[in-house]
């Protein structure tokens, strides 16, 4: 029977253009943060997953988790680095959640970030299209933003998603991140700014053609950590344990051109559905969602694949006010990706704080009121490989 | 030195149209007035822009020395032919944006500086620079060059202008890159937008505008 796991402590290291820092002062001042929130002593934690996708290569550091182990002092505990592709930080904590629940270890700590500033966009936009098929998508100059630019004149054809749509949630996610003093973006932008007013073709250009400017994360640095231990001896740590009630992971076809429907993200929906039946709760019983919006688009998509839309109508819920921090599910509270920021390694981590902010009520501004359920999905590749979480406040 | 005053007093300033001001919508929708400066008002710009001369990241050094030097030989009628238009939002000086007649035909376009950032200020900017040159100077031709990469990208890619193969422009490095009287027309419509009359209050507040530390200065600081 596996031991029940939960999250007692978390923080964050401000995202943003980074110049300040190098990733391992990232890294060290979110784990501090996180050990501070626990109230941690570092010879009590037994373990370190540290989840970077690109450190070897833009900082020229590998073997990091070993070199932060004995940075913060952590040293005999196990440490490993998770590499992932966006979905590192998810599967970090899911190797976390397991290690526990196994009965390896009773406390750790993860923790992921990246320096991705340092380098010029070009090059970022590069490494990160090497997670796309390398003979059928990337030898032909597929980058990620092509590829979600190709999503998602599919699914305007398909659905009825328009442009107007796409808006609304950059601005919806940029109102919320104004609210996170962690967000890399604090910058109200408007719906007349950036869609209904002539300027808007200035203000807001195309990117990948249906994809404009405010339709794209912006390129962060930054790190997020957060320590799991037993649900036994969570109590001693925290008045508010968070439990960690699901965890699911799924994979799905690397070309996104071979899937029988590109629309569709299966791996999302398989991943959300095993979480959601670990837990044994419903998609309707979330009081606040973090979904992995690297392209407005995905927004729309992946809360229909989670399962809390029909299929072709989460625009409408965008619309509609539904998934606004005062609407009745708070899509993305944090400001999302969006708005948030995308240091690759850091983002399901970052997803995962932010949950247990909400669910400990410490969220501040953008508290959701009473938020007791929470769902996040942490999104790899371009959806070929999905980490889901439910989460859950115990009383 | 009587000489050199003589000669750069001579022909001074070409006669030219007013440029009216116009109010444009940015990203946040916070209006952002654009307005024509005088040579008297050039100390406040100097002001402006002299915190910025240690900004290394994205070539602020380099294009702010440039610009401080351009509008101080303005205001000391060491440059002729000078223009300069800035952009205020809220108040607030947002961006400033120079040229100079080479000709009566030929505009030299010298610098675009955004001081509040991520607002598609200087892409605004840039393009008012633009439409003063054809449809306020008259000219037919505009020579451009780009001092950075976020420059070359956004000037010579989204404007599609045409290289001047040898021709060296007179901010000097790179090639001259011509934006045509033709050209300019047929992108008009997709980059260059405000709107005129501009309301007398947010004239008023863009007549008085306030110097604040540009962004680049504050993120330094933090």
């Amino acid at each position: 029977m596996p031991r029940e796991v939960a999250i007692v402590g978390c923080g964050m290291a401000q995202f943003g253009n980074r110049t300040d820092k190098s990733l391992m002062d990232l890294l060290k001042e979110a784990s501090t943060k996180a050990m501070e929130h626990t109230g941690l002593g570092e010879t009590n934690v037994s373990a370190l997953y540290v989840s970077t996708m690109l450190a070897g290569e833009l900082t020229n550091q590998t073997a990091i988790a070993s070199a932060l182990a004995d940075e913060l002092c952590l040293v005999p505990a196990a440490a490993d680095r998770i590499e992932n592709g966006p979905a590192s930080g998810g599967s970090a904590v899911k190797n976390a959640y397991l290690a526990i629940a196994a009965g390896l270890f009773d406390i750790v700590l993860v923790v992921g970030g990246e320096k991705m500033r340092q380098v010029p966009g070009d090059r970022i936009t590069d490494l990160l299209a090497t997670m796309t098929h390398p003979t059928a998508e990337y030898i032909h100059g597929v980058t990620l933003p092509s590829l979600a630019a190709m999503f998602t004149r599919l699914y305007m054809n398909k659905y009825g998603v328009e442009r107007k749509h796409l808006s609304m949630i950059a601005v919806k996610n940029h109102e919320n991140g104004l609210k996170n003093p962690y967000a890399h973006i604090h910058r109200k932008i408007t719906l007349e700014g950036i869609y209904s007013s002539p300027e808007a073709e200035v203000n807001n250009p195309v990117i990948a053609d249906p994809l404009r400017l405010f339709d794209m994360c912006p390129i962060s640095d930054g790190a997020a950590a957060v320590v799991l231990c037993s649900a036994d001896i969570a109590k001693r740590f925290a008045d508010k344990p968070i439990t960690v009630a699901g965890v699911g992971q799924a994979t799905d076809i690397h070309a996104v051109s071979q899937r029988p429907d590109p629309t569709t993200l299966n791996a999302v929906k398989i991943s959300s559905q095993q979480a959601f039946k670990m837990a044994k709760l419903e998609p309707k019983n979330m009081d606040v969602v973090e979904l992995h919006d690297a392209f407005t688009i995905l927004e729309i998509a992946e809360s229909e694949d989670a399962g809390f839309f029909e299929k072709g109508t989460a625009h409408k819920a965008v619309e509609a006010g539904v998934t606004s921090l005062g609407g009745k599910l708070p899509i993305n509270p944090s400001g999302g990706l969006k708005a948030r920021g995308h240091p690759v390694g850091a983002t399901g981590i970052a997803q995962v704080a932010e949950l247990t902010w909400q669910l400990r009520g410490e969220a501040g501004e953008r508290q959701v009121k009473d938020a007791k359920k929470a769902f996040c999905c942490n999104f790899g590749g371009f959806g070929n490989n999905v980490v889901s979480f439910v989460l859950k406040r115990e009383d | 030195m009587e000489n050199i005053d003589s000669m750069l007093s001579l022909d001074w300033d070409i006669p030219k149209k007013p440029y009216p001001a116009k109010a444009i919508t940015l990203p946040t929708g916070s209006k952002m007035v654009v307005r024509e400066i005088s040579r008297e008002e050039v100390p406040f710009l100097l002001d402006a822009i002299r915190p910025l001369l240690t900004i290394s990241a994205d070539y602020y050094d380099i294009v702010s020395a440039r610009m401080y030097a351009e509008l101080l030989g303005w205001y000391r009628y060491r440059v002729r032919n000078e223009y300069c238009l800035v952009g205020i939002v809220d108040g607030e000086l947002a961006g400033i944006v120079n040229n100079r007649l080479y000709d009566s035909k030929t505009c030299i376009s010298y610098h675009t500086m955004a001081l509040k950032r991520g607002g598609r200020v200087g892409a605004h900017l840039f393009a008012a620079k633009q439409e003063h040159a054809i449809e306020n100077l008259g000219v037919d031709q505009i020579l451009v060059t780009a001092e950075s990469p976020i420059g070359f990208n956004r000037w010579m890619v989204e404007w599609n202008l045409e290289p001047r193969q040898g021709m060296q422009h007179e901010l000097g490095g790179a090639n001259a890159y011509a934006l045509t009287k033709e050209g300019y027309y047929l992108r008009k419509s997709k980059l260059v937008f405000g709107e005129r009359p501009v309301p007398q209050a947010l004239l008023e507040e863009a007549l008085h505008f306030k110097v604040v530390a540009p962004d680049m200065v504050k993120d330094a600081r933090t």
